[in-house]
């Protein structure tokens, strides 16, 4: 089972927080918006994931647990 | 000797609801204007913007403490003639019940902001959004409940921690109103007209 | 499932979905094509024919149809959407097939609302499509097998189309598209699994309902069986929409339309979510042969550009068009294709500082490219970026300083958009 994150991008408002909280992961676009990255989040850094997740003001950041695909 | 402490005992609780209640009104003032200040996008300096919000709940966390000491002392003081239903449903105590219900009043609201936000990603966003508005209602009503409750209005050091904490909030406002685009609201860019038109 | 007497068998101009004279009214049409079928208690049947026909999605997407039905059909109480919004201006069959043959759609909405058991169903077409809704509201007024099927009329918005976008809009929101998972086929209007079908798929579903898959796969290639509808534009003789054959070679799609009335500079397939392709008039028209190109069919229209005009023009008109179109929900879509528009523009018009514009274009599709909530972004940058393959000389020359076309009268429909997104 592993864990990715995801923008729900209509959520998103470029509040910053996220790549701030999980810069290894997170990084903003030229407009303040966050690229997140498609692989899975690593084990040491599934806290900071989930601090990430939950520090979001819209609630825009999700982690979503997917079966380890071939 | 009993007497005497006893007597000693209920001063320091009438003293400690008191000064509570105060705390209480600057702590929610601070939680308050780092809440507008969050939604702004200020930064406290070169600092990461999630500091403010997570001030912003460490904050509130320490509000609700002192809310707690300041509801539990109203209640147990003789004096204050506070009935533990009085505080939580506004308006039905026999004594002051428009001030203390105005406290009540203020006390429900912050329980509903601090639950729904502990529970904001089970509620999904339209829910706490929805409830966190009140804080809005909140703030004033607790601002209210102290003026009216008149156990310190008169003294000059409560009207300034009073003029303070509506100028805190104020200004707070005033900033969010007038730096709207920090808010980052989508409007889809305005493609100029000329844009769709062949070039000579 | 009968067969019914005469239809046109198999011919280089197919005219199931739109004959060449149309039938004008109930009697008519089912004088032309027989009854429907009886419905009821013949679910499985239904689907499996659809499923052995081979049809696929005609709104672009091209999804088999059998599995949507299928899958809807497992769910309890589902709504059937007829999608005809057509938001892509360039597109008008949509609009065309419900104002020449609306009976031929209701069969179809019937037949799926049967197969997945909907007891609701939506015809959604947008406002400005007059003639089609009045096609669509005479056709219903005369039939009585239809109570479960209401009008729906559209914002008239690119996006106001896309399944999700409508299925918001149906349910009291903006005509913008929303955040999946969940897809409408899980949870839709009113939160029921929602069938989001093209109208013309639906049509086809009337067709195969009557004469079954075989009948259907008499037309068109074995992996991509049955007609499709096309909206040619651009400098042909005869703009409009045709019924072609799926595999038919792009130069005889052209000749349908009376050829074309230029030289061909390049074709644009698939709308504005489509590709340019250089004019290979040989290469037929399905997914293998248009793939190695970057190429699909996409939204069926393909508008051609004549050699007196110019690509990068045209190309940043519709750059423009397209971040003027956007829901405006997403970060990366909001700020990202007016900055490509902006760079396309400057290209376009030979201004100063063109080249630094110009530079800056893969690293805004890279912060672009997949993060927007709907396909909306991406395809803007897939038109964008295969005109940077076929016009690569004129826009050498734009950024020299010149533009090697004589001709700027716009080929490509941008048109502004009226109204809200209500």
């Amino acid at each position: 089972m592993s864990e990715h994150l995801r923008v729900n991008p209509i959520l998103c408002d470029a509040y910053g927080h996220c790549a701030e909280l999980l810069p290894e992961l997170i990084e903003r676009d030229e407009w303040g918006y966050p690229i997140v990255g498609s692989s899975p989040v690593p084990r040491r850094l599934r806290k900071d994931a989930r601090r990430a997740v939950g520090s979001c003001p819209r609630l825009a950041l999700r982690l979503e647990r997917r079966d380890e695909a071939a | 000797m009993l007497a005497a402490s006893a007597l000693v005992a209920s001063k320091g609780v009438w003293y400690l609801m008191r000064s509570s209640g105060v705390v209480s009104l600057v702590l929610l003032t601070g939680v308050m204007v780092l809440g507008i200040a969050t939604a702004n996008r200020w930064r406290p300096g070169r600092a990461p913007r999630f500091v403010t919000a997570g001030l912003h709940r460490s904050i509130a966390l320490l509000a609700v403490c002192f809310v707690a000491v300041h509801v539990v002392t109203a209640v147990v003081d003789p004096y204050a003639m506070v009935s533990a239903v009085a505080v939580v449903v506004p308006f039905v105590g026999a004594h002051k019940p428009l001030e203390i219900g105005l406290g009540a009043l203020s006390v429900d609201l912050v329980v509903a902001l601090i639950v729904t936000s502990l529970l904001r990603r089970r509620l999904g966003l339209r829910v706490w959004r929805g409830v966190h508005w009140l804080a809005y209602l909140a703030w004033p009503v607790a601002l209210f409940h102290s003026l009216g409750i008149g156990s310190d209005t008169g003294t000059l050091w409560m009207r300034a921690v009073t003029a303070g904490c509506v100028a805190a909030v104020g200004g707070a406002l005033v900033v969010r109103l007038w730096n709207t685009n920090h808010g980052k609201r989508l409007e889809p860019q305005r493609v100029p007209r000329s844009a769709l038109k062949v070039p000579a | 499932m009968s067969v019914a007497a005469e239809m046109p068998s198999i011919a280089a101009a197919p005219e199931r979905l739109l004959p060449r004279y149309p039938a004008i009214g109930l009697a008519d049409h089912l004088a032309r094509y027989g009854p429907l079928p009886p419905l009821a208690g013949r679910r499985r049947e239904l689907i499996q024919a659809v499923a052995d026909s081979g049809l696929t999605g005609r709104g672009g997407a091209g999804f088999p149809t059998g599995t949507k039905l299928r899958t809807v059909a497992r769910a309890g109480r589902p709504v059937v959407v007829a999608n005809g919004t057509e938001g892509e201006p360039a597109s008008l069959k949509d609009k065309v097939l419900l104002a020449r043959s609306p009976n031929l759609v209701l069969d179809g909405v019937l037949a799926a609302a049967a197969a997945v058991g909907a007891d609701e169903a939506i015809v959604a077409v947008s406002r400005e499509a007059r003639a089609s809704h009045a096609a669509l509201v005479r056709a219903l007024a005369e039939r009585r097998d239809a109570d479960l099927v209401r009008i729906a009329r559209t914002p008239d918005r690119f996006v106001a189309g896309e399944e999700t976008a409508l299925v918001h809009w149906l349910n009291g929101g903006d005509a913008k598209p929303t955040f999946t998972p969940p897809r409408p086929f899980e949870r839709g209007v009113g939160g029921r699994p929602t069938l989001v079908q093209n109208v013309e798929t639906l049509a086809d579903v009337a067709l195969i309902a009557r004469y079954g898959p075989e009948w259907f796969r008499q037309v068109g290639t074995g992996d991509e069986p049955g007609s499709v509808l096309v909206t040619v534009g651009g400098a042909v003789r005869q703009p409009g929409v045709v019924e072609v054959a799926l595999g038919t070679p792009l130069g005889e799609v052209l000749g349908r339309c009376g050829g074309p009335s230029a030289p061909v500079q390049a074709v644009l397939v698939g709308g504005y979510f489509g590709t340019w392709i250089p004019p290979v008039l040989d290469l037929p028209l399905t997914k293998e042969a248009l793939r190695p190109l970057g190429a699909s069919l996409g939204a069926r229209t393909i508008v051609v550009l004549p050699a007196s005009s110019c690509g990068v023009v045209e190309t940043a008109r519709v750059a423009a068009y397209m971040a003027a179109q956007s829901a405006g929900q997403c970060g990366p879509c909001v700020f990202g294709l007016p900055a490509v528009a902006r760079s396309l523009r400057a290209v376009a018009r030979r201004e100063p500082g063109a080249a630094e514009a110009f530079a800056r274009l893969p690293r805004l599709r890279a912060q672009i490219e997949r993060r927007g909530a709907c396909a909306h972004p991406d395809g803007a940058l897939a038109l964008v970026s295969s005109s940077l393959g076929v016009f690569a000389d004129e826009y050498r020359a734009h950024l020299a300083g010149r533009c090697t076309a004589d001709e700027h009268a716009p080929v490509l429909p941008t048109p502004p958009t009226a109204g809200d997104w209500r």
